[in-house]
């Protein structure tokens, strides 16, 4: 599926990623633990293409993205939701969608199974993005990257700044999309909400992939937490 | 005359030069809306549009409705291309950064000046109107050809409106302008768009040139009015927002028109330009600009 091998990344002169690997398989959730700069952000957007790699390679089901520039990217099928939403939030909600499904060509169908994941959007559909609440924005960023019928969704902080029962909706949604045979990468700060749906984590120090574990053995290694993410057990 | 009558004619050229304002000024801003770049040669695209018009009305010899109608299509279109071929060669090359930019498009108004005053001349030329009628008032009898310009223009400019609101490819563009990074994250050939607004920001001057030909002459230093009219209009309608664009057009053309009349042309800029330095102060974004923090 999704393979990323030995990438470096850098912002100007300065390294942001150094030999990171990791790799995801359909209906997997890996979640990208590390703390802040640790690289956790820049490893999503060079999936996407939107940073440069250097070296190293990522590559779907065998096609190698890092040769491609940043738009063929979601053209193959990644759906990504940045930290923060980065909706157009002049444009509508239609707009925003529209946007979402002229990436791969889809239409109604693909647009109406989102919207039924997302029924509060459909009452929204001719008002400005950017003047929907916190949770409706979250939702029509994840709704978006769906209209791409994705088989690998990025989530970049999808709960940060929501309110509990939009949280579980959120992650009802991504549990949901595991079962459809969608694969996730999350990066996550809250750790217990990440540790209840995630399938592997993947721990993140200073721009390397340091560990890989089963979700259920991190809960049994806290020392691992506290070192990189300085949180205590969970 | 009386001051009526005056003030009816000086409004009616006010509103000519606004007519032709607004579509020069909603290419400035449609270039610095979406790509984020300030293009000082904006009027020299206006001033080639002017002389390849009078070349391609004069390669149709006692038909200028024809000359003028094949202007009309070609020199945009002309301009289109070389505007196409600066992208390529300077603004991506640049990787359109703002400041970068501004120092490649002075270097164009000055290239594209010289190779017009070498190929075509230090002479003004005229363009014969396609069609040469009068509206008689009960005061003055008024050309019918500038009454075509404002409408024409008009038409342009819903065209742009359309093309902008109602269509996939102003989608792309409005979604590229809130957003370039996300846009290519959804797949949006950002290069490729800001190669296509770039053409059609050139291309607004270049047939608001033709348009305003036959009244002004082309002249290979005629895209400095324009220019610094552009950027008072952008700037006091508020930098990107095509809507301040158009509406500052119209306030400055009018006034120009109606100043010019009834004062001098030099007042009029005069006055132009302490407006503009008076936005500045009190609303830096421009009247219809999306203020930041």
């Amino acid at each position: 599926m999704l393979d990323v091998r030995e990438i470096d990344c850098f912002y100007g002169d300065v390294q942001v990623l150094r030999g990171l690997s990791l790799h995801v398989q359909p209906g997997e959730i890996l979640c990208l633990l590390g703390r802040n700069g640790a690289g956790k952000t820049t490893t999503l957007k060079a999936i996407m293409g939107l940073v440069r790699v250097r070296a190293g390679t990522i590559s779907l089901d065998g096609r190698a993205l890092s040769d491609m520039t940043a738009p063929e990217v979601p053209r193959l099928g990644l759906g990504y939701v940045p930290q923060g939403r980065r909706l157009f939030a002049e444009l509508t909600v239609a707009e925003n969608l529209e946007i979402g499904l002229m990436t791969r060509g889809h239409g109604a169908e693909t647009r109406d199974r989102t919207l039924g994941l997302f029924p509060v959007l459909r009452e929204r559909l001719n008002q400005r993005a950017g003047t929907l609440s916190g949770g409706e924005q979250q939702m029509l960023a994840m709704a978006r990257a769906l209209c791409l019928d994705p088989s690998v969704l990025l989530l970049d902080e999808p709960t940060e700044g929501l309110m509990p029962s939009m949280i579980g909706r959120i992650r009802d949604v991504v549990v949901s999309l595991r079962e459809a045979g969608v694969a996730t990468i999350l990066v996550e700060q809250r750790v217990d909400a990440v540790l209840s749906i995630a399938d592997r984590v993947c721990f993140i120090e200073s721009g390397r992939s340091r560990e890989t574990l089963a979700a259920e053995a991190v809960r049994d290694r806290p020392d691992l937490l506290q070192r990189y993410v300085g949180v205590g057990a969970v | 005359m009386e001051f009526g009558p005056h003030l009816l004619l000086a409004s009616l050229e006010g509103a000519v030069a606004a007519a032709v304002l607004a579509l020069t000024a909603l290419g400035l801003s449609l270039v610095f809306g979406v790509m984020r770049v300030v293009n000082v040669a904006h009027g020299e695209f206006f001033m080639l549009g002017a002389v390849l018009a009078w070349w391609f009305a004069n390669l149709v010899v006692g038909n200028p409705a024809l000359g003028f109608i094949i202007a009309l299509v070609g020199a945009p279109l002309v301009v289109g291309v070389m505007a196409l071929i600066a992208d390529r060669l300077v603004l991506r090359r640049l990787h359109y950064d703002p400041e970068a930019t501004i120092v490649a498009t002075i270097g164009m108004l000055y290239i594209l000046q010289q190779l017009a005053l070498t190929f075509y001349g230090p002479d003004a030329r005229p363009v014969v109107a396609p069609i040469n009628f009068r509206v008689n008032f009960p005061w003055f009898g008024y050309s019918g050809y500038k009454f075509i310009v404002i409408a024409a223009a008009v038409v342009l400019m819903l065209g742009v409106w359309l093309l902008l609101a109602r269509t996939k490819i102003g989608l792309i563009m409005r979604a590229t302008q809130y957003d370039r990074e996300m846009a290519q994250a959804f797949g949006i050939p950002v290069q490729r768009v800001y190669a296509g607004v770039f053409a059609l920001g050139a291309m607004l001057a270049a047939v608001a040139a033709v348009l305003i030909v036959p009244i002004q002459q082309a002249h290979y230093l005629m895209g400095q009015d324009p220019l610094l009219l552009s950027f008072i209009v952008v700037i006091i309608g508020g930098l990107g927002s095509l809507r301040g664009t158009v509406v500052a057009a119209i306030f400055i053309g009018m006034s120009d028109g109606i100043i010019s009349v009834f004062f001098s042309p030099t007042l009029a800029k005069i006055l132009a330009t302490l407006l503009v330095a008076m936005v500045l102060v009190y609303r830096p974004a421009g009247l219809f600009g999306a203020r930041t923090a």
